[in-house]
């Protein structure tokens, strides 16, 4: 992939995270260049999701370095990284399940220039027509499907440079998955959107991605390309042959 | 010893899984029938539970109602009252039994229309239309007083403007409880803060109510930022406790600080408000005299009713508004996950405290008009009870709605009122009977009968903010109970 070459988008030096005295990263090295898909892959708790809520200020790391197109974002208040062109869909979708699909896509624009709205509604529903459907529906009645179609297409409404996903295929049928995933790589061929993915599926997400990291215990053990680490004989044994992490 | 090691129901652990079989064995085949347990008439069983309602009442008024010190000669005389325990106990059976026979026992209660959701109704705006009848009959209600019941004139006008202000807290507090869903209980400090700058500005500086009115909100609004920035991460429960331990703060500074705000005793002498300047008083330069009409003690409390209705439709015109704004939805998604918020780059910080200041103000507004309107105050005023009443009334009438909030102040309030005049009741419990001391019983029966048909209030249905091409209410079982997260 020519993308390597590009614009280094976020970079991740050495960081370390802790929760009270727990230590839940150790050191971790992440570049993610403009154009990519770059997806995170491990095991339960071997802090994928931890290095997520780094990179948005929450928890902060207490030491190492995180940078956003050259600007250190390491310390900056969560709302401040957010305003950045980041978005984020975080674990477990959060949408706002009492709020209708409108509501929910409008909350996602909120610090945005309003004139653009009608325009970015757009093309979410085109790239989810079944949020177009369910506009007027409340978030919570959606299927857990729609419901993760919701979370990226209201993290898209802030025309975000650079989308973090969080384990978007998460308790979600293969089909699903499936759509998802083409969505994610229809957004990045063309629009050129950035994006990180952080996922327990393995397979979907490394077939997926230009360039793929493994993580275990806080470090990060692996990296290459997305082909490369399939063929990985030790990726293989512990990611996608169902195999003790 | 052969015969006791046969494995028996009693010494083998799988005993009861021999018996089954044996029993299954028996029926051949025939899956095993368990005969209904009888029935008991619908009748039958509400007489049953009727009387089961009646033992329990008459075993908890016993002491309340049966019997009864008075103070005699020489001590205290014990009287035995039992017409009133027995009406009691026969109010409880017959209420019991309605209930049970028409609500619990049928397939079809009569209280089914109100479970039902807004949604499920006809598609008629009622809400809509009910909010306008309700604006009109307010906007004319002195005239319709005077016209239909002149005699009662000042007492209903003046039960009218305690029911505004309550429907002005209930607002105010709306937008912190039912909108950005922090459970506020000591609101009453913002109603404190907003009388006592009030007549604290007027008795020292002299000034008059109009100007004090934007002061008064803004000290509160300032106070409203002050509890919320030690509040900023707590949320539910541990959030109630330190709000109702503000409300208690406030009220004993103002009870204490002797010199600053009279203690106990109060202050004394607040002015009243002034149309541009002309006051509502017999004689020169009189509101009656520069308009050439007769005086009339009524004027002024047409003129306060006024007021309270013109702040009363400010605060809801402007939280109308502001959930149309950016900030007012914030302050909704932030009722429905904190989290979610900041990923989408929402200070929460500022939206808490803005729904904190917006909230304050209003209760800030309300706290002067009381002032003016009583021309006295007292911490007396400024109770925890108050802050709960206001609660209650936005719970009841229906988090985040505004017009479940008219509703739930009209019946609370108005109700309360109402139970003083009831002379029918005292021809059923004998002269001297006084409805008000039980008005925290009615309270507290209305409050539990509302939670039991309607647990998300009177007014549950929630109206999205935006819509496509046309709007459609969200049921109750769909809108948040205000739990906060």
């Amino acid at each position: 992939m020519s993308a390597a070459s590009q614009e280094l988008m976020l970079s991740i030096r050495g960081v370390e995270t802790f929760y009270g005295k727990i230590q839940a990263l150790r050191g971790v090295d992440v570049d993610v260049h403009a154009g990519e898909i770059v997806t995170l892959i491990g095991a339960n708790g071997a802090g994928k999701s931890t290095l997520m809520m780094t990179i948005c200020g929450s928890p902060q790391a207490r030491s190492g370095k995180i940078l956003y197109r050259g600007d250190d974002i390491t310390h900056l208040p969560t709302h401040d990284i957010m305003s950045r062109s980041i978005a984020q869909s975080p674990e477990g979708r959060r949408i706002f399940s009492r709020m209708t699909v409108m509501e929910n896509l409008q909350m996602g624009a909120i610090l945005e220039d309003p004139s653009t709205f009608n325009a970015d509604l757009e093309k979410v529903f085109h790239l989810f027509p079944r949020l177009k459907e369910r506009r007027s529906q409340r978030g919570g009645t959606l299927s857990g499907g729609e419901q993760q179609m919701l979370a990226i297409g209201r993290a898209l409404m802030s025309r975000p440079k650079l989308l973090l996903l969080d384990e978007p295929s998460l308790g979600l049928a293969p089909l699903i998955v499936k759509q998802i995933f083409s969505a994610i790589g229809e957004l990045n061929r063309t629009e050129g959107l950035t994006v990180f993915l952080v996922e327990q599926n393995a397979f979907h997400a490394l077939r997926l991605a230009h360039r793929g990291y493994v993580m275990v215990n806080g470090s990060i053990t692996m990296s290459g390309t997305g082909m490369e680490l399939l063929s990985r004989e030790e990726v293989r044994s512990a990611y996608l042959e169902g195999g003790a992490h | 010893m052969a015969t006791t090691n046969q494995p028996t129901s009693s010494n083998r652990p799988e005993g009861a899984e021999l018996e089954s079989e044996a029993r299954r064995a028996a029926m051949q085949g025939v899956p095993p029938f368990n005969a209904e347990p009888a029935k008991r008439s619908r009748l039958a069983q509400s007489f049953r539970e009727a009387a089961i309602t009646a033992a329990i009442v008459a075993g908890l008024t016993l002491f309340f109602f049966a019997f009864r010190t008075n103070i005699a000669t020489g001590g205290l005389d014990l009287a035995f009252r039992p017409d009133l325990w027995l009406i009691w106990i026969a109010i409880a059976f017959v209420a019991r039994f309605l209930l049970s026979y028409f609500v619990f026992a049928t397939e079809s209660p009569i209280t089914g229309f109100f479970k039902r959701t807004k949604s499920e109704r006809s598609s008629l705006p009622i809400g809509k239309i009910l909010g306008i009848v309700l604006l009109l009959v307010a906007l004319t209600l002195p005239f319709l007083l005077d016209v239909f019941l002149p005699r009662q004139n000042r007492y209903l006008l003046d039960l009218a403007i305690l029911i505004l202000t309550y429907v002005m807290l209930g607002w105010g507090l709306n937008i912190v409880v039912g909108l950005a869903g922090l459970l506020d209980l000591g609101y009453v400090a913002f109603y404190a803060v907003g009388a006592y700058s009030f007549a604290l500005l007027s008795i020292n500086f002299d000034l008059g109510f109009w100007v004090c009115l934007p002061m008064a909100g803004l000290f509160a609004a300032l106070w409203g930022i002050m509890l919320g920035f030690p509040v900023l991460r707590l949320r539910g429960d541990y959030l109630a406790i330190v709000t109702l331990a503000f409300g208690e703060i406030i009220r004993v500074v103002l009870l204490n600080w002797y010199d600053f705000t009279g203690g106990p005793n109060g202050l004394l002498g607040i002015p009243k408000p002034t149309l541009f300047g002309l006051e509502f008083s017999r004689g020169e330069n009189g509101f009656a005299e520069y308009f050439g009409l007769e005086y009339n003690p009524i004027q002024r409390f047409i003129f306060l009713y006024y007021i309270i209705l013109a702040l009363a439709l400010l605060t809801n015109f402007v939280t109308m508004r502001m959930r149309k704004l950016p900030v007012g939805r914030a302050w909704e998604a932030l009722r429905e996950d904190e989290i979610a918020c900041r990923a989408l780059g929402i200070n929460t910080v500022n939206v808490k405290l803005t729904a904190f200041a917006t909230g304050a103000m209003f209760g800030g507004f309300a706290g002067s008009f009381f002032a003016t309107r009583q021309g006295f105050i007292s911490p007396e005023s400024f109770t925890f009870i108050e802050s709960a009443i206001i609660l209650a009334i936005v719970v009841l009438g229906g988090l985040g709605s505004q017009l479940g909030v008219v509703i739930a102040s009209v019946v609370m309030i108005g109700g309360i009122e109402l139970l003083r005049n009831l002379t029918v009741l005292d021809a059923v419990f004998g002269a001297g009977f006084d409805p008000t001391q039980y008005r925290m019983l009615i309270f507290g029966l209305a409050m539990v009968a509302i939670m039991v048909w309607k647990p998300r209030g009177l007014i549950s249905t929630r109206v999205p903010s935006v819509y496509y091409k046309k709007k459609k209410a969200i049921g109750a079982d769909l809108v948040s109970q205000g739990e906060g997260h």
